[in-house]
């Protein structure tokens, strides 16, 4: 990403600004939805510092802030376990364990192959077909740990290709 | 209109169960056998029932549940090609509506346009009197419609049970020249869904709500905080705010009546303390989402410090209502201090899992019973969470408690969001703790260090506990933790962790002093720590 780009985005949001400094968590969203290892490099954060006009030590504070937005690299498939007590009580306790070995990485970890990064997260809404997982932006429910493995053989299968 | 349409349920959970590509090739195979003009297939939101997705065929009025794109040529080939029932995909609708020998009582209020309409198509909510609560109230003055929505005793569907009608009228009486309007759509509350099916299936009457709002207390400027995760209602709610702009609803000078309003979509990024009104306040002006002290309170000096509404997504969707029907209308359904419906949101080890809309009141009995169909697999209830995470674990023995916002006061069982989080007899109830602690630790700002601390420490005694390591003094000590974290901690977040924590440990005390006493779980899941060999090396 180049300024020039986030200029643009900036643009295109700030016709949805209703105040002066609304859009800063707007902004991040779209500018990292960018990057292939979802994040945002250290100085497209101070890029939008300066095109918003706030000091690059806030932008850095929001994104270390909130679990959504990352400073450094992730894998290519971030994978997002519910944990929540109602994905917790219908099997995804042995989701969790098994991911884990799986994968063998721990929480917030990323696979040496730089394509997995396991991350828990909280409730994601979909407890009516608990236990849920979330691979980048699709949902994936009803799950038991075979289908969890079948899920990542696939994905594993697809970067081979 | 075609002589037969075929409504598909697309919510989110029908999605993972691959409503979208159903639709694709109901519509394909509508289209090669060249029935456009006699088949109109619509997606809609649809409740409960989440074995398949839930196909209905009108005017027959025959329910399917669809697991694969065989099933949906079945469902061409036979019935809308040759006018037969398939029936072992047919549903019985009492599985879709909830069981009659409960006898449950559903009103829907906020539900009501859920799965009836296309939510994509302002025409349709129009057409279901959409939008004429608020032409109806641009009639009235902003007193009268404050005291409309004051006298129908709606109270805060969010957690907290603040009088809605109060809060309008605290922020009216502040002189400013900005005011604001604030959806909470940041629904975090383990167990809670409802949020995001209503603003999926119905966003106008958010909309429509806000608007009303905006009008009743003189503000202008309207946000609506979405979690990051909730994708379809984000572009659900883009895409009316959209049409509502374009129709007039939404604007300058709405209806000609010159009032203007403006209002946006904002998303949240991760954090469930952003649910936490002066928290989300903070995220939408760009900062991290830590709340604020209160006093002074958001009616008072909210967003960009300046008088704010905040409003959780189900209290908006009853307003539309409220106004079209009347204060008394409303006061009618409920219980006299617990006015109106609440949508439940069922989940867990229970045959059924989904969400219903039943008058406040309503026994836990009735929605786990009459609506879930009991617990999974024939085994047997242990215990039942109600209210969400910062709600109360309740024994078999509550299960006639009505819920209301007098439930927790007169009987100790938490209404909270409307969680029902049905627990069998495989489980133990101190990994349940344990897991519920972890949540709050994970989702603990940092703020303060009562409640990181407090979560933190918790977690260790707990976990020291699943290992069968822990003695009788660290149960005492998780006790203390639990009352002095709750007292000392600077927002709900801190301050509500003792609700759930004692009441697991009150109710399964005998299981906690088995861990620890005898080192032993009763449903042995807990387990010691194999040594490691390397030990003995050493
Ligand atoms: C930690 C915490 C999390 C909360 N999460 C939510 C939430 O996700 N959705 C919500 O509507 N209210 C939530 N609340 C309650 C809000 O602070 C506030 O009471 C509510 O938005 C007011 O709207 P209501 O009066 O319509 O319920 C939360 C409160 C706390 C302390
Ligand atoms: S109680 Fe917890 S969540 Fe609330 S401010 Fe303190 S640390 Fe943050
Ligand atoms: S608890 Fe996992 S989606 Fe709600």
């Amino acid at each position: 990403m180049d300024r020039l780009e986030i200029k643009k985005i900036v643009e295109e949001l700030r016709e949805e600004q209703l105040v002066e400094g609304d859009i800063l968590i707007y902004l991040l969203h779209r500018v990292q939805d960018h990057y292939q290892s979802h994040y945002i490099p250290p100085e497209i954060g101070e890029m939008v510092a300066e095109e918003l006009n706030v000091s690059p030590s806030k932008v850095y504070e929001v994104l270390t802030f909130y679990s959504m937005f990352a400073t450094k690299p992730r894998g290519k498939y971030i994978i997002r376990v519910c944990t929540s007590l109602p994905c917790h009580v219908p099997g995804g306790r042995e989701i969790v364990e098994f991911l884990k070995k799986k994968l063998d990485v721990d929480f917030g970890d990323t696979t040496k192959d730089g394509l997995f990064t396991l991350e828990e997260t909280s409730c994601l809404g979909l407890c009516g077909v608990s236990p849920v997982i979330m691979i980048n932006d699709d949902y994936y429910g009803d799950l038991t740990v075979e289908k969890v493995e079948s899920i990542i053989e696939n994905l594993k299968g697809g970067e081979a290709r | 209109m075609t002589p037969i349409t075929v409504l598909v349920s697309v919510d989110s959970n029908s999605i993972l169960l691959g409503a979208k590509e159903f639709v694709t090739y109901l519509r394909n195979l509508v289209a090669n056998y060249n029935m456009d003009s006699l088949v109109t297939v619509l997606e809609t939101v649809s409740l409960g029932s989440y074995n398949g997705v839930t196909v209905q065929v009108l005017p027959d009025d025959v329910y399917y549940s669809i697991k694969s794109k065989d099933d949906v040529r079945k469902i061409v080939e036979e019935h809308l090609l040759k006018g037969r029932q398939v029936w072992d995909l047919t549903i019985d609708k009492s599985s879709i509506k909830p069981a009659e020998k409960f006898e449950l009582k559903e009103i829907r209020i906020v539900t009501r346009n859920i799965g009836s309409i296309d939510p994509k198509n302002i025409d349709e909510y129009i057409a279901r009197d959409g939008y004429f609560a608020l032409s109806k109230a641009l009639k009235m003055k902003p007193e009268e419609v404050i005291k409309e929505v004051k006298d129908s005793g709606l109270k805060g569907r969010g957690g907290a049970g603040f009088p809605t009608g109060l809060k309008w009228e605290l922020t009216a009486k502040v002189q400013a020249d900005q005011k604001y309007v604030v959806c909470n759509a940041d629904e975090g509350e383990p167990g809670t869904f409802k949020d995001r099916l209503i603003m999926e299936g119905d966003p106008h009457s958010v909309i429509e709500a806000m608007t009303i709002a905006g009008y009743a207390v003189g503000a202008s400027k309207g946000y609506i905080y979405i979690r990051g995760e909730y994708y379809n209602s984000v572009e659900n709610l883009r895409k009316a705010i959209k049409d509502a702009y374009e129709y007039g609803f939404l604007g300058e000078d709405i209806l000609g009546s010159g009032f203007s309003f403006d209002l946006t979509v904002r998303l949240g990024a991760g954090a469930y303390v952003c649910g936490e009104e002066t928290a989300l306040l903070e995220s939408i002006e760009g900062k991290s989402g830590k709340p604020r002290l209160k006093p002074p309170y958001p009616p008072e000096n909210g967003l960009f410090g300046k008088p704010t509404v905040i409003n959780n997504v189900e209290t908006f969707a009853n307003v539309p209502q409220i106004i079209l029907n009347g204060a008394s209308w409303f006061k009618s359904i409920g219980t006299p201090n617990s006015a109106g419906t609440k949508v439940f949101c069922l989940a867990g080890d229970v045959n059924r899992r989904g969400m219903v809309e039943l008058p406040m009141g309503v026994t836990v009995r009735e929605v786990l019973y009459g609506f879930g169909g009991g617990v999974r697999g024939g085994r047997e209830l242990k215990m039942v969470q109600t209210g969400g995470l910062a709600g109360t674990f309740i024994g078999p023995d509550k299960l006639d408690t009505p819920l209301d916002y007098d439930s927790m006061r007169k009987y100790g069982v938490s209404l909270g969001s409307g969680v029902i989080l049905a627990i069998d007899s495989s489980h133990c109830a101190v990994d349940i703790a344990l897991n519920t602690m972890e949540f709050f630790r994970h989702e603990s700002c940092g703020k303060c260090t009562p409640c990181r601390e407090g979560t933190r420490l918790a977690c260790e005694i707990l976990e020291k506990m699943t290992k069968l390591e822990a003695t009788q003094e660290d149960l005492s000590y998780l006790e203390e933790i639990a009352s002095l974290t709750a007292d000392a901690s600077f927002c709900g977040l801190g301050q509500s962790i003792n609700v759930p924590l004692l009441s697991l440990i009150n109710n399964f005390r005998n299981e906690f002093l088995k861990h620890v006493n005898e080192k032993e779980c009763s449903v042995n899941l807990c387990k010691k720590p194999e040594k490691k060999a390397k030990a003995f090396i050493k």
